[in-house]
């Protein structure tokens, strides 16, 4: 475009990332997406989508409500096939192997792509400790001792140990919003996954919570690939190493209109409806 | 990493065939059952059983006209004491009743509906055979509407919280009475699954015999008098079952499935429209 | 807001018919309900043929006050009536109580506590103890709990979790129609297909296993056993029903929090689900339990009417519903006849206790365990 965006907002009270430069060809990418579409039985719900998840970076997508975001990152860990009658073409390429490739089982592959929901879920029957090592637990062949030291290590990644050492054993029930939802990250962290798959998950939080949880974003962003999903445009700023912008159109499909480094979107965008959006004409 | 280990694959695949397997037992067993219903029953299953009387013990052939009209006064009377009352009931908890008042008729309902219905049995015992002095069929339809209506009286509360309140507020803003209101609007409107209600308690006192045991006592003679003991399909049933007899088992199993085809047909018939109600 | 509706209903006796040609209304600003100009209801009642019809009519006040105590007499009647129907099942059910009780007044007085520790069954000397009828009972049920528990939640489960609903509504409904079928028949059927099978079951089982004393006696058929058997088949719709409600009550966010760490459906079922949803499931079981006991007529017909208790599951036995049953035609003298009755007393109590328990258990399933969600 031949005049930079206007910044339609403040400057985020977080510090923006160091910028790294994502398009560079050194950067290896963790999930390929090439051509992906889905469908809700006949309702089709993403078209040709194609998206590469760079290594060890914050990736957002960003759009209206509706726009297929969280179809999107539902197909990234196979949880997209749990709803009835889904279906799904195309490939999701991650650490070589298409994901949707028969031999690939999913349960597996949800250990090295973790979620964390929009609203937090943590087990009520089980005790905040029992939460964060249920998934471990799956696998089996963990002694005690060892599953003690997985649980403070993700308690203190998910920056949530130091509220709870004294009560592991209490409910997790009774640990509020904010607090239930670090949880669910430990959980998440705890099975060692090499993504992280993030649905909105401030959504459901206050200010205060969501700006721990946007910290422990950028704290674990040296670890592990983190993709996003975010209404908050502010958030996917502060938070990201790069940004995609969805869009459905009438026919309520969801497609990609434009990705690219975060600060580039969100002062230069290259596709008018990606500028509309970030200068709030809609959404 | 494109597998689970083999043990957590094999234990899954496991559980869910067990899974399916229990579901099939469900599903089987009402199959071999009605199978084996239909199988013995349908060859003793003639005009001529139906309309003929017993025999002499032991005297081949004979029939249980007796039982079906037996049943039909019983049930009949049941039904038209005790559908009403029922409903009533239904109304006065949906319309009428206050938080205490309504906790405590619901709670009492829903205690009665589990009650043994041999123990509702003894209950028209001790209440009425005992002070006339006589077993009959009246008994049978008291214990028989004891059973009913507390079961009538939810389903109908039930179905009344689904109509409307605009309904009701339209109605007595034009200035129709209130028992009109009830009456006239709501209870037409909910007609559908008051009458599923009602069914569907006619199917369950169709199908009862304990409380008939010491109410309506039996009888293996024709008998329409509603104030003498008088014989029932099921304690028919009951009877030629246990009886040493062969003869007498093939119509056990004859009338059995006469009694089982009206009743699934009323379950059936009803469900599926109650279903249809719900949905719309 | 506007809400037409358009009805034509006949009453089935023609008592009433009334035609609500077209009835739209609106809140106003004080929350008043108003009739639009240009409704009309009419309702002609062939017997009474007066017409009452309104047009724009007002109702003074809220809802609250419409619905305010009964206005003139025609409504106090109504009013009057209903809530006697009402009051007649709490009457029914006190009247109940008190019957039994004072029918069966006299064996309690005879024979005190010990007509539930004592084994004799004596109408001849008048000595009458129900311990046997209660042994029995408790066992018949029990062990038709461990039979129709794993098939029913397993049945639950697969209704639930496992298949599309296409497969899952016809199987739940299929399992229903089970709870229909009337007691005599199951009974009937229990009597010649089942008994014969269990006879064949014990011919085999009893001899490579007699070492154990649950297995000894001959191979009649007819005892606890197959009681059992029975008794299981007939608890296993309200088990399964109720379980699938309670299964389906668990929010779909915790199988998903479960699945997304990588876990297989049935370690999501075992770990999340199952505990979710376990006071529900006990409430089932204890309901199907509350069945249980007071079944009466299929066990009587299955169970041999023992009045004896014996180790083994292959033997004939009673329960007290079946006792009552059986008994109650010799029953000649006022004595047996109390007694009888008094052991329905003791099955009723039984039963309230078992089923008000087993609702406290299930009524909690509309709150969610630990509170903040």
């Amino acid at each position: 475009m031949t005049q930079p965006a206007v910044r339609p907002w403040s400057a985020p009270t977080v510090a923006p990332p160091t910028p790294r430069a994502g398009s560079r060809a050194e950067d290896a990418i963790s999930i390929d997406i090439r051509h992906l579409s889905a469908w809700y039985g006949k309702k089709q719900a993403l078209d040709d989508i194609s998206l590469g998840i760079f290594e060890r970076q914050v990736t957002a997508i960003i759009g209206p409500s509706g726009c297929g975001k969280t179809t999107l990152i539902r197909c990234l860990n196979r949880m997209h096939e749990v709803a009835p009658q889904a279906r799904v073409e195309g490939e999701v390429e991650f650490e070589g192997r298409d994901i949707y490739d028969p031999s690939v089982d999913p349960t597996a592959l949800r250990r090295a792509v973790g979620m964390v929901f929009q609203r937090p879920n943590p087990f009520p029957t089980m005790s905040i400790f029992d939460n964060v090592v249920s998934g471990v637990r799956l696998v089996g062949g963990t002694r005690r001792g060892s599953l003690q030291e997985i649980a403070e290590r993700s308690l203190r990644r998910a920056a949530l140990w130091d509220e709870v050492k004294d009560s592991l054993k209490r409910s997790a029930i009774g640990l509020s919003g904010g607090q239930q939802q670090r949880l669910c990250i430990a959980r998440a962290l705890a099975v060692e996954p090499r993504v992280l798959l993030m649905d909105e998950p401030c959504s459901a939080l206050d200010p205060i919570a969501t700006l721990r949880i946007e910290e422990l974003i950028r704290s674990l962003q040296e670890e592990i690939t983190i993709v996003i999903v975010t209404h908050n445009m502010q958030q996917a700023a502060r938070v990201s190493d790069r940004t995609a912008f969805m869009l459905a159109g009438e026919e309520r499909i969801g497609r990609l209109i434009e990705v690219g480094p975060t600060s580039l979107i969100f002062t230069n965008p290259q596709d008018h409806r990606t500028e509309d959006y970030i200068t709030g004409r809609f959404g | 990493m494109y597998e689970i280990a083999l043990r957590r694959r094999v234990v899954d695949h496991l559980m869910v065939a067990l899974c399916g397997l229990a579901a099939a037992i469900g599903v089987g067993v009402l199959g071999v059952l009605l199978i084996h219903v239909v199988v013995n029953g349908v060859s003793a299953l003639t005009p001529a059983l139906i309309t003929s009387l017993p025999t002499p013990l032991g005297v081949e052939g004979g029939g249980i006209a007796h039982a079906i009209i037996g049943s039909a006064i019983i049930v009949g009377i049941a039904c038209v004491v005790g559908i009403p009352l029922g409903v009533g009931a239904g109304v006065y908890l949906a319309e009428y009743a206050g938080p205490r008042a309504g906790a405590l008729v619901r709670f009492t309902a829903d205690v009665m509906t589990g009650v043994p219905s041999i123990v509702v049995g003894i209950f028209g015992f001790a209440l009425i055979v005992t002070r006339t002095g006589a077993f009959s069929a009246l008994a049978g339809s008291f214990s028989l509407a004891v059973i009913a209506i507390p079961i009538v009286a939810r389903t109908t509360e039930e179905v009344f919280h689904l109509v409307p309140l605009e309904l009701r507020e339209a109605s007595l803003a034009l200035g129709i009475r209130r028992w009109r209101t009830i009456s006239s609007v709501v209870l037409p409107t909910a007609s559908a699954g008051v009458i599923t209600g009602a069914m569907l308690a006619l199917a369950r006192m169709a199908g009862e015999t304990a409380p008939l045991i010491f109410t309506t006592l039996g009888n293996n003679f024709w008998n329409v008098d509603p104030t003498r003991p008088t014989a029932a399909m099921t304690l028919t049933i009951f009877q030629y079952a246990i009886w040493p007899y062969a003869y007498l088992q093939r119509q056990a199993w004859a009338a059995s499935l006469l009694l089982l085809l009206v009743i699934l047909v009323l379950n059936v018939a009803v469900r599926l429209t109650y279903r249809s109600y719900r949905g719309s | 807001m506007d809400a037409y509706l358009r009805l034509y209903r006949n009453f089935i006796f023609g008592l009433f018919t009334f035609r609500i040609a077209r009835v739209s209304f609106e809140r106003d600003d004080d929350n008043t309900v108003r009739a639009q100009q240009g409704t009309a209801i009419r309702l002609v009642n062939p017997i009474d043929t007066r017409l009452t019809a309104a047009r724009g009519a007002r109702a003074t006040g809220p809802l609250a006050r419409a619905l305010a105590p009964a206005v003139g007499l025609q409504d106090a009647l109504f009013h009057g009536a209903a809530s006697v129907m009402g009051l007649l099942i709490v009457v029914l059910a006190a009247l109940l109580v008190a019957t039994m009780l004072e029918r069966g007044i006299d064996a309690f007085s005879a024979f005190g506590p010990t007509f539930v520790v004592t084994s004799t069954w004596n109408p001849v000397v008048g000595e009458f103890g129900v311990l046997p009828a209660i042994y029995g009972t408790i066992v018949s049920s029990m062990l038709s709990l461990v039979i129709a528990v794993p098939v029913g939640i397993g049945a639950a489960i697969f209704i639930v979790e496992l298949v599309p609903r296409w497969v899952a509504e016809p199987v739940s409904f299929i399992i229903e129609m089970l709870a229909a079928i009337p007691s005599v028949i199951i009974g009937l059927w229990g009597l010649y297909v089942v008994v014969p099978i269990v006879r064949q079951i014990e011919a085999f089982v009893g001899p490579r296993l007699s070492f154990i004393p649950l297995f000894t006696g001959p191979a009649y058929g007819i005892g606890l056993l197959a009681a059992s058997l029975v008794l299981a088949i007939m608890v296993l719709p309200i088990l399964t029903a109720v379980t699938r409600d309670v299964l389906r009550a668990v929010p779909s966010s915790q199988r998903e929090g479960m699945l997304a760490l990588g876990a297989t459906r049935w370690e999501t079922i075992t770990r999340v689900v199952l505990p979710f949803g376990r006071q529900g499931i006990a409430g089932a079981i204890i309901l199907a339990l509350g069945r249980a006991l007071g079944e009466t007529l299929a066990v009587s017909m299955v169970i041999g009417n023992q009045f004896k208790i014996s180790g083994s599951l292959f033997a004939p036995a009673t329960t007290l519903s079946s006792l009552i049953a059986t008994q109650f035609r010799e029953a000649d003298n006022p004595l047996y006849v109390s007694a009888l009755i008094a052991a329905g007393f003791v099955l009723f109590c039984t039963t309230i206790v078992v089923n008000v328990i087993a609702r406290l258990l299930v009524w909690r399933l509309s709150r969610v365990p630990g509170g903040r969600s």
